[in-house]
């Protein structure tokens, strides 16, 4: 088996803003099953930050543990990385991200770490709206321990051994929507086109991004019975919207269809053009959001694309009111500013 | 797109860069692959079969498999093709018992076979063990032809030449040396059954300048039959000053065995700019490291000869440019140059004269001298004369002449047994999946990084003190490892089957020079601009396959695929395999 990837790249590689070619983007080989949805993600978040010319060196990518887990040592190898305890990753990166905001968060977390053991974790990310991108690699069933039906995974939905689930799933786009999450998305390993685009307006937004990423799992769930198997969910899947996401100052020259196409212009300027599919739903809205998720698994289907954002939220930063700088920039005098100044603060709630 | 028939030989037969370019078709990464297994007497065969003289090739051809190298397209050299070869030739055992059995009973057609030089015993090699009797007539001592008369003995020594033109001549030829035919209508009247003319291209061409009839040609010499003395001995050693006239390797040769005569004074003049040599840029290199000065744009004008002397030679500085045309004008600056020299020798291209074959015997001539030829069949106007090498379509190389020498030969068998030359036969190919169990393959995948390995010379002074001292000293077992190691095995190619395919994008993901892409299908010319790297290299095919689950094609480019197999290996449902192919190019067979 290959460890290692040949050095060459096609000589033409387009380079990006800051003359990086995709190839700075990368990380070591994956040593996850052949055809793990899982790597198409990690293709995305590389393609996405390549993209948008982020500097590798100002991203933090977070993770707790399990098959979606491992994947941040697969891609971004040149930015910082921090590999949690099982569920605790929204923690660490609240932590990080109150330390220093200046950086961009990327958490990678997958069915087993956010919704069951991480749940307690994640609700509070979300309900904090910590400025970060959460990306759940969503495969319905726990991977790394050989196969056991996981929390999201759905009713009647068989994997490679053992009897159909009976138990009932946890959606988590819609418990992020009820959480108040500022971002929610569902999308697919399998569909680069809109995945791509998403990840980078879950970059642009400021605030809790959540991706759901339906992401099989070839191994142990990718079989004829499974509602995550790659011929299912192409089968199923009804995307309510494409998106173009186009960075600040570039000219808009993606087709504006009236009436059906929708400019949300992002905190920083960057524009999401979003291509409606679904007429009836409101991306601002949190109601039609939850309803259009019913109304499509109400149907067999798997809904997918931008559901809600609210482009205008406050992030944790902003509600708190916290210094404008990273920690590590304040001098001993701003982080330490003596007894004097805590004697005031504190008689301000006496 | 209509979906790439990879049925069609000719599709993988492209994707082998090398194998391809090749005049011949010689295999090139399975002898490679044998060479790094240490089974360099089975890589020689393998050589052997399909370009007849490995020894000599591996230190002469011309090379025509480096340039297209898919290495050189993403790295910055080529994988040292050619002197691998040698490497093969350099340490194999004993082959004699691995050539093929001559049959005692001949199968009742006689040839006549003219010249021994690379066509002439290439038609020998392949139709001797169908048991074809041969007369063979050569009007020098030795075989070879070219190879032995006009290649220096420091490119290539004598040995080499006899061991690998005996292989030929051991096989029951009936030889006949020192015998120049004179007259192909007595030849013809002896009731051979086909004639096959392998006289190569013998004479060089002349410069009849003024003062050239006052030399009588002494010291105005022509270079391939100077070289051709000097390597019978009958010339042993130059004057003092030697000009060399002509930017060709032939001049490049020359200039060196004057060196190495005793000149002392070694100039070579051009026409040109050096920049628009026809020489090899490894013979440029080569005779410059000898210290030979080149000198550009000078026209020749006159021969000084005094009192039957030859003191010098005057020029013409001319500036050189190509017009709108892309013809070659040579504009004279009006000044002038006059080199002493007691040595002429002309390398300025060589012609052919058949003055020895009759006008009356149905074999047509062209107005530049040549006879009419079929380029597929080799066969001329009269349909039992063949042409081959240099005696066919004027001075090439040797690896083309063992080209055209296997295809005079299937010729000369198809037309013997009644058939149909104009359809060739096919050639024979394989595909063998090289899965050894998972993500595990039976070639070397990894693709090393190891630069081009330089092959060592002898010490220059030690080089030039003899004409016959080989120069270059061909790999050790060590440097030959690693030099083979650096071929990408593009013949081991990526069959892709798309029933088998569920697009999960594994193989796009991995690929190390994204020459992968899922997208909806086009024509080609928007196809290639559609792909994940747009597909510019035109002179490189696109595989496209059948429509998938999605309605979507898998496209792959060619171009610079690294064949490390790795969108096999992480391809879940083997759609993607490493195969094998093995191009076997046609030849005359047993039926």
């Amino acid at each position: 088996m290959s460890y290692k990837i040949p050095t060459f790249r096609h000589p033409n590689l387009p380079k990006n803003d800051l003359g990086y070619t995709s190839k700075d983007y990368e990380g070591a080989v994956s040593t996850l099953c052949a055809g793990c949805g899982h790597d198409s993600i990690s293709a995305a978040i590389i393609d996405a930050v390549f993209e948008m010319s982020i500097p590798p060196h100002r991203v933090a990518k977070l993770s707790g543990i399990g098959c979606s887990s491992k994947t941040p040592t697969y891609f971004l190898g040149n930015s910082h990385g921090f590999n949690s305890v099982h569920g605790r990753m929204p923690s660490v990166a609240t932590g990080a991200n109150m330390a220093n905001r200046d950086l961009l968060y990327i958490g990678v977390s997958g069915d087993g770490d956010t919704a069951s053991i991480g749940m307690g974790q994640f609700v509070h990310a979300v309900r904090r709206n910590v400025n970060m991108v959460y990306i759940c690699e969503n495969n319905g069933v726990y991977g790394l321990t050989k196969g056991q039906d996981s929390a999201t995974t759905d009713i009647g939905s068989t994997s490679k051994k053992g009897e159909p689930n009976a138990l009932e799933p946890i959606d988590l786009c819609s418990i992020a929507l009820q959480l108040g999450a500022t971002f929610v998305a569902n999308s697919f390993s399998g569909d680069k086109d809109q995945l791509v685009p998403i990840i980078q307006a879950a970059i642009a937004h400021k605030g809790f991004a959540f991706i759901n990423v339906i992401s099989p799992c070839v191994t142990f769930n990718n079989v004829p019975g499974s509602t995550k198997a790659y011929d299912y969910i192409r089968q199923h899947m009804a995307s309510t919207n494409t998106v173009d996401y186009v960075p600040f100052a570039e000219e808009i020259t993606a087709e504006f269809e009236e009436g059906t196409d929708e400019k949300v212009t992002m905190h920083d300027g960057s524009i999401i053009n979003l291509h409606k599919l679904e007429m009836k739903h409101d991306i601002h809205s949190r109601r039609s959001a939850l309803k259009l998720v019913q109304e499509y698994k109400a149907q067999d289907k798997v809904v997918t694309g931008i559901l809600f954002m609210d482009e205008h939220s406050q992030e944790i930063h902003e509600t708190m009111n916290t210094a404008k700088r990273p920690l590590r920039d304040l001098g001993t005098k701003e982080l330490c500013p003596g007894a004097a100044s805590l004697e005031e603060l504190n008689n301000l709630h006496r | 797109m209509k979906p790439t028939d990879t049925k069609n030989p000719e599709y993988f037969h492209k994707v082998v860069d090398c194998q391809y370019a090749c005049p011949a078709h010689t295999p090139v990464p399975e002898y490679i692959r044998l060479i790094a297994a240490g089974k360099y007497s089975e890589a020689y065969m393998i050589n052997w079969e399909s370009n007849v003289f490995p020894g000599i090739l591996g230190r002469t051809c011309d090379r025509p498999c480096e340039p297209a190298c898919r290495r050189g397209r993403i790295d910055e050299k080529p994988v040292a093709i050619c002197r691998l070869k040698r490497v093969c030739a350099d340490m194999k055992d004993d082959i004699k018992s691995m050539l093929p059995k001559i049959p005692k009973n001949k199968n009742g057609f006689k040839l006549a076979i003219i010249g021994a030089g690379p066509s002439a015993l290439t038609v020998a090699r392949d139709l001797m063990p169908l048991g074809y009797e041969i007369d063979l007539f050569e009007a020098t001592s030795k075989a070879g032809g070219f190879m032995r008369q006009q290649i220096p003995s420091f490119r290539l020594p004598a040995e080499v030449i006899d061991e690998e033109t005996g292989y030929i001549l051991d096989m029951g030829v009936n030889a006949h040396f020192n015998t120049r035919i004179e007259s192909m209508k007595d030849l013809m009247a002896k009731g051979y059954d086909a004639v096959f003319v392998g006289t190569g291209a013998p004479t060089g061409r002349q410069l009849k300048l003024p003062g050239f009839e006052l030399d009588n040609g002494k010291n105005v010499q022509v270079g391939v039959e100077w070289l051709a003395q000097v390597a019978f001995e009958h010339v042993t050693e130059t004057p003092k000053d030697v000009i060399v006239i002509g930017g060709g390797n032939t001049a490049m040769d020359c200039c060196r065995t004057a060196l190495r005569l005793g000149a002392k004074n070694v100039k070579v003049l051009l026409r040109t700019p050096i920049s628009a040599m026809v020489a090899s840029p490894w013979e440029i290199e080569d005779t410059q490291a000898e210290g030979i000065p080149i000198l550009e744009n000078h026209s020749p004008l006159e021969y000084i000869v005094e009192d039957g002397q030859l003191k010098a030679m005057r020029f013409e500085l001319i500036e050189y440019s190509i017009d709108d045309e892309g013809r070659e004008v040579f504009a004279p600056t009006g000044k002038e140059e006059t080199i002493d020299c007691n040595l002429v020798l002309l390398a300025i291209g060589q012609a052919n004269a058949f003055p020895w074959i009759e006008r009356d015997l149905g074999i047509e001539f062209t107005k530049i001298g040549l006879a009419k030829v079929d380029d597929v069949t080799f066969q001329s106007t009269n349909p039992k004369v063949f042409f081959g090498g240099d005696a066919a379509f004027g001075p090439k190389n040797i690896i083309t002449a063992v080209a055209q020498g296997h295809q005079a030969a299937i010729s000369i068998d198809m037309f013997l047994k009644g058939e149909e030359l104009i359809e060739r036969p096919d050639p024979s190919t394989n595909l063998l999946s090289q899965k050894m169990g998972i993500h595990e393959w039976s070639y070397a995948s990894m693709v090393t990084e190891e630069k081009r390995h330089l092959v060592p010379h002898i010490d220059l002074d030690e080089a030039i003190n003899s004409h016959k001292t080989e120069v270059e000293l061909g790999f050790d077992a060590k440097t030959a490892l690693e030099e083979a190691e650096r071929c990408l095995n593009c013949d081991v190619e990526t069959v892709f089957t798309a029933d088998k395919c569920i697009e999960c994008d594994a193989c796009i993901d991995i690929c190390p020079v994204d020459c992968l892409t899922f997208t909806s299908n086009s024509e080609e010319a928007e196809l290639r601009r559609n792909l994940n790297v747009p597909a510019l290299n035109l002179g490189q095919p696109i595989f496209v396959s059948d429509h998938l689950k999605t309605g979507r094609v898998m496209v792959k480019d060619e171009d610079v695929c690294l064949h490390c197999g790795l969108c096999a290996e992480r391809c879940p449902t083997s759609a993607w395999d490493m195969q094998k192919f093995l191009y076997i190019a046609p030849k005359p067979v047993k039926r």
